[in-house]
């Protein structure tokens, strides 16, 4: 294949995707809604809004402040459930060519079980990607991405469940992520991708209030991509499965970093929010630095970060 | 519903704290509808991170018009830009005002609060081009705070004023002044927009003289697309209500729909 068009295809070995950028769960809706804007075929996935098993109401608003760089929300995981997403949401995906990956949530280890198992036998769904780790809806201040153990727990029941591959998504409100990341690789996760949000505060000075109704909310966008790349190489270098890389990827370059520091594929949030379009301008745009320095694959950057 | 990244400024009016501005972006122009909204990439920086949302003020021709009182660093960054330069919008978004058939040839009542007045020129045009005869309510604190009545007059526009502090027209809330013509004439349908009291109010009267009335609710929003779910508001359908998104299912919701914050 000529450099004039490189190979953008990205294998995570259980799955094929036809460029490294997929569109990150909860910053994408079900996908449909950004049909107006960017032409879906082009993803290399689309993970779609996380889904519990019964529909779920979400936090009292506000659920969403800036902060510089950042936006942090309580969102809460409001959604429609399993049976209205299979009934309404996943005919109108059909056609799409970009993979459909599910993301799977549960107030216990036996509802990610009853979502996937529900889930199971629609073949247009080619990955689960188990939502571990999202910080508004935690019971008591735990879950399960924050122990290695109750880690360990779920994603061997989510892998004797599921008919699908598995991607444990992991939390960066941990001591060492490395360790969370072995245990779902340990658990038999066919894949690992990080990070969640960072669980954060805002406050009102005014009215000496928080500013999220929830008080805690997650931190995502620009502001958490040192960050998450820091964890990224750390667990690129400590697991033999394949890394997906998330947090405050805005631009190709930012997607090409997370690349070179070991992640075989990337996922796109907050910047979807603000540009409905910007997967697939960060595709264009890795595409034109593998035209610029006569790469013909772009699997060949990954995990090639050089420190003397 | 699309993007122009390259909507022109072509005309800009301010007044203090308040600013129009023009937009020079044709398919949006065409598509749009009164209550429907854009979404408004003030800079290409990381910070302010989000688009702002804005009502639709007026469309004439080719252009759409927001308004808006610098309130913030996203609005302050707006009131800035100049005739000549270019933004990047998403629109036109939502679900705007219903018109009803039924309302031909009668009154329908438009009540502004402050920076609520912006989605009311448009939706008087196109009243009365539905040969639906508007009249407009217009609140603010103060006679500063009405920079928008001249336009309204000067395109022959029924218009009633009212400050709280009595320098111009009604001496009170606009939603008081609306209080005092229902009791003279019973309009066909009420549209308000404004602060959260001021439209609880206001369906609180709608609802007491049987009147039909729509809202148009303001929130931060985190995409304007339906994707984030940031946006809710709490909306009875039958005995159920739930959070509903307000970029999607709104901005504009019926009074009978609308759970409002705060004791009554």
């Amino acid at each position: 294949m000529s450099v004039s068009q490189p190979d953008l295809s990205v294998n995570l070995g259980f799955l094929k995707l036809r460029n490294p950028v997929l569109a990150a769960s909860g910053t994408f809706g079900y996908g449909l809604e950004f049909a107006p804007f960017v032409d879906l075929d082009k993803l290399g996935g689309i993970i779609v809004k996380g889904l519990y098993f019964y529909p779920r109401p979400g936090n009292p608003p506000p659920r969403l402040v800036e902060s510089p760089s950042g936006l942090i929300n309580s969102v809460g995981l409001q959604g429609i459930g399993v049976v209205a997403f299979a009934e309404k949401i996943l005919p109108q995906l059909e056609r799409i060519q970009a993979s459909i990956i599910v993301n799977v949530c549960g107030e216990a280890d036996e509802e990610y079980a009853a979502v996937i198992d529900y889930l199971n036998k629609h073949d247009r769904i080619a990955a689960f990607e188990l939502n571990i780790s999202c910080p508004n809806v935690m019971r008591e201040g735990f879950c399960p991405a924050l122990s290695s153990e109750a880690t360990y727990s779920l994603v061997r029941l989510a892998r004797r469940t599921s008919r699908r591959p598995l991607i444990t998504k992991l939390s960066p409100n941990v001591t060492s992520i490395v360790e969370i990341a072995k245990a779902a690789e340990e658990a038999g996760s066919d894949a690992v991708s990080l990070v969640n949000t960072f669980l954060a505060l805002a406050v009102d000075v005014e009215t000496r209030r928080p500013r999220l109704t929830n008080v805690f909310g997650g931190l995502s966008g620009p502001a958490i991509k040192p960050l998450a790349l820091r964890m990224v190489y750390q667990v690129a270098a400590a697991v033999k499965i394949p890394v997906i890389g998330i947090g405050g990827i805005v631009t190709g370059r930012d997607a090409l970093e997370f690349l070179i520091v070991g992640a075989r594929a990337v996922e796109v949030g907050t910047a979807n929010l603000i540009d409905p379009d910007a997967t697939a301008r960060i595709i264009q745009e890795i595409e034109d630095y593998c035209q610029e320095k006569g790469l013909a694959r772009v699997e060949d950057i990954v995990g090639t970060l050089k420190i003397d | 519903m699309l993007k122009d990244a390259r909507a022109r400024i072509i005309h800009k009016e301010s007044w203090k704290n308040y600013h129009l501005l023009s937009l020079e972006t044709p398919q949006i122009a065409r598509e749009a509808q009164p209550g429907q909204f854009l979404m408004v990439r003030v800079n290409d920086q990381p910070y302010p991170l989000l688009r702002r949302p804005f009502s639709i003020d007026a469309r004439e021709g080719n252009t759409v018009e927001i308004f808006f009182i610098k309130a913030g660093v996203g609005t302050a960054i707006l009131a800035k830009k100049e005739a000549g330069e270019s933004l990047d919008i998403l629109g036109p978004l939502g679900k705007g005002f219903v018109i009803e058939e039924q309302m031909k040839g009668k009154a329908a009542y438009l009540v502004g609060g402050g920076r609520g007045i912006a989605p009311f020129y448009f939706l008087a045009q196109e009243l009365r081009g539905r040969s639906v005869q508007p009249t407009v309510f217009y609140g603010g604190r103060t006679f500063a705070d009405l920079p928008l009545l001249p336009k309204f007059e000067a395109a022959g526009f029924s218009i009633l004023a009212s400050t709280d502090n009595g320098s111009l027209g009604f001496k009170g809330f606009v939603s008081s002044l609306l209080k005092e013509e229902l009791e003279r004439l019973r309009p066909a349908y009420i549209y308000a927009c404004g602060p959260e009291p001021m439209m609880k109010t206001i369906a609180a009267l709608a609802g007491a003289h049987d009147i039909p009335a729509q809202f148009s609710l303001e929130s931060v929003m985190g995409c304007g697309i339906g994707a984030c779910w940031g946006c809710v508001k709490r909306i009875k359908t039958g005995d159920k209500a739930e959070w509903v998104k307000i970029c999607e299912d709104g901005p504009v919701f019926r009074g009978t729909e609308i759970v409002w914050e705060g004791a009554d």
